[in-house]
């Protein structure tokens, strides 16, 4: 199935458009992407009538144009005869916003529509489900332009089986400036499904990071989906709801009750370096961090610190997900130490964290951060740069991020996310070294490069 | 060097063991372990029988010490009913324990089979829902749950995975050797899991889940000491 047509569309018919119900889900679609987006929008609903001063088409097979996707957001039933006109019509695609399908117990009319899409090769979102944000393209979200706070266009491709989570989670990645190349929310995932998106993702060269919020996999579906991930070049992150110990009391075996789903499924994706994150903080963190980094590693970290505190807490968190901090060379140690500025040569400590003081300045943190990059102990280098030192310029972000490429180990960074460093921060993301707005932050950037596979 | 089979394909007399346990819905120890031994797997010598002069010819060969067990349609976990008795050293306890195991419910049969002392391990599988057959392999016992300490990785597995299984264990210094005792023989463990493994991917429709619990593993051999096979409904 060609999805192009679906998640990079020209055109679009929206059917469904209430001539009376400004709020109705089609409405609100048929606005936000007729006034704001380069997507080509036609309103469709059978009664026919006026729109803000456009006319409805009364049938998708009425516009003259070639249609690429339809928005489909009419009652349930109605749903099956909208599709067979799509298809009739040469529509590459659709979202089936509409709910009242298995989620509800309907479950003949869910396959009814499985069938008819599945006879014609016709890819489909949903039903029951938000559809698609594709920054640049197109937005077929119901909620209200002014009330959702979207993340730019990026390399982050996201799929997740809840719309609530989805959009959620838009939130805090817009916070964190991780941007989106594709949002799919797929609700029953009658027709295209995880698996489906492992594949548009991995060939989509606008991703770089494929990250999945799921609730649950159908009978076998799980083994599908390790297959296709370990086919896929590109890192997977996965969020998984619903792991409880529910279930497995009664369990006739030992193996079986030590292999409940909240053990099996973290199990297995270690096993095929898929990014399990354990919370929504993680899956920010980790989809940061790999978006910059498509190369694990074991986890060797190097700390430079300017401050004692803030090295002693990294080590801490380090210990807590278990990434090894190692001993650094003694030629290491002796290059950096004449290299320092005299002031502090004596005062700061070259022992993993280095913690170079506050009395420190741009160049003490170039110097470690290069010859750390260089120590054969260490694979990365976490940079906690508390900004408050006098001696640390607006240009530090953007002169280490150098450093780290240069060297080509990864670098992150913990810089407060505050307005008045946002020229430190970015220096760091516009040279693609990914910044933590918490010192655990950065440490679990680090923990996701070591949960993908090792080169 | 121990070569990893491409498959486990079941033979005919494998098929006819499940084929029979089919409707009590798992195999009895002493077919379970028949069937282990016709798929290459490493079980001991036993003897099955209500008969004592078969019991002493058999002991006549191995000697003491000895396990019995109780084989019963009745009895599923055995530790549960007192139906196992491991450290036999004499013929009056044997005999003692073989007139209190005919009582348990539903006895037909003694198993006796010789005792094997080593590291004891669980390898298991089950057919899980969402990904299929899955391995488990951890410290075994009967107090396997208490510990949970456990690896679990999606069928087939590569040798590979078998030593990240370990190395993921709270107690894989057991397994490695630890304060003077012997480890397991890591290339003879790695053949048994990856084997198993394989066999469990045939076995993918007819089994619920699988436990090899305790596999007695010593310096030379892991030894399937107890299996129950759960069938699927």
């Amino acid at each position: 199935m060609d999805l192009k047509c679906l998640f990079k569309p020209s055109t679009m018919a929206v059917i469904g458009v209430s001539t009376s119900q400004d709020s109705h889900p089609a409405n609100v679609i048929y606005n936000k992407n007729h006034l704001r987006y380069p997507v080509k929008t036609f309103p469709v609903n059978p009664k026919g009538g006026f729109i803000n001063r456009a006319a409805l088409y009364q049938s998708v097979e009425d516009i003259k144009e070639k249609v690429d996707m339809a928005v489909i957001a009419v009652r349930s039933e109605f749903v099956s005869k909208v599709l067979e006109q799509c298809i009739k019509k040469g529509v590459g695609g659709a979202v089936i916003i509409s709910g009242g399908f298995a989620e509800t117990g309907n479950l003949k009319l869910q396959n009814r529509i499985a069938d008819i899409a599945k006879e014609a090769s016709f890819p489909f979102i949903g039903p029951n489900c938000l559809g698609i944000y594709a920054p640049d393209y197109v937005d077929t979200f119901f909620l209200p332009g002014e009330r959702i706070i979207s993340p730019d266009k990026g390399n982050v491709g996201f799929v997740s089986q809840s719309g609530g989570v989805l959009v959620d989670q838009m939130v805090k990645f817009a916070g964190q400036g991780i941007g989106i190349s594709l949002a799919v929310s797929i609700g029953n995932k009658v027709c295209l499904r995880e698996t489906e998106m492992i594949e548009w993702f991995d060939q989509d060269v606008e991703t770089k990071v494929i990250a999945f919020y799921i609730e649950g996999f159908e009978k076998g579906e799980g083994r599908k989906f390790i297959e296709k991930a370990e086919q896929c070049s590109k890192p997977i992150v996965i969020l998984k709801a619903g792991k409880s110990k529910k279930g497995i009391e009664a369990a006739s075996s030992h193996t079986a009750s030590l292999a409940g789903d909240y053990k099996v499924f973290p199990e297995i994706m270690k096993q095929y370096h898929v990014v399990e994150a354990d919370n929504e903080y993680e899956l920010t963190s980790f989809c940061e961090s790999l978006s910059c980094y498509s190369d694990g590693i074991n986890g060797n970290i190097g700390i430079i610190s300017l401050s004692g505190g803030h090295g002693v807490i990294a080590a801490d968190a380090c210990e807590l997900h278990s990434l090894p901090i190692p001993v650094i060379e003694q030629e290491t140690i002796d290059t950096i130490k004449v290299k320092l500025t005299p002031g502090i040569r004596d005062i700061a400590s070259l022992v993993n964290p280095i913690d170079l003081t506050g009395s420190s300045v741009d160049n003490d943190i170039l110097t470690s951060a290069m010859y750390l990059l260089r120590d054969k102990n260490i694979e990365c280098v976490l940079a906690l740069l508390i900004p408050y030192s006098p001696g640390v310029s607006a240009d530090i972000g953007a002169k280490l991020s150098q450093v780290a490429r240069n060297e080509g180990k990864p670098m992150i960074a913990y810089v407060p996310n505050e307005d008045k460093y946002k020229i430190i921060i970015e220096g760091f993301e516009l040279n693609n070294v990914p910044v933590a707005s918490s010192v655990e932050g950065a440490v679990l950037m680090v923990k996701a490069l070591k949960r993908y596979r090792p080169c | 060097m121990l070569k990893e089979k491409s498959s486990q394909k079941l033979n005919k007399d494998s098929k006819k063991i499940l084929a029979n346990s089919k409707s009590l819905g798992w195999v009895l120890e002493p077919d379970a372990k028949a069937l282990m031994r016709l798929q290459g797997f490493d079980i001991p010598d036993f003897v099955l029988t209500d008969s004592l002069k078969e019991i002493e010819s058999f002991l006549s060969k191995t000697g003491y010490p000895v396990v019995a067990k109780a084989v019963s349609e009745k009895i599923l976990h055995k530790t549960e009913h007192q139906a196992v008795v491991t450290g036999i050293s004499s013929k009056e306890q044997l005999y003692k324990e073989i007139t209190r195991l005919t009582k348990l419910e539903g006895c037909k049969n003694i198993l006796i089979e010789p005792m094997i002392q080593g590291i004891e391990v669980i390898i298991g599988a089950k057919n899980d829902f969402q990904f299929g057959p899955v391995i488990v392999f951890g410290i075994g016992g009967t107090s396997v749950e208490i510990y949970n300490d456990t690896a679990v990785r999606m069928a087939p597995l590569k040798p590979d995975d078998v030593l990240s299984m370990v190395e993921s264990l709270k107690a894989k210094k057991i397994i490695s050797g630890y304060r003077g005792m012997a480890g397991v023989n890591m290339e003879i463990l790695t053949h048994l899991i990856v084997n198993f493994s394989l066999f469990v991917m045939e076995l993918e429709n007819d089994i619920e889940s699988v436990d090899l619990n305790p596999v007695i593993c010593t310096r030379d051999r892991c030894v399937i000491v107890d299996a129950r096979i759960m069938l699927s409904s």
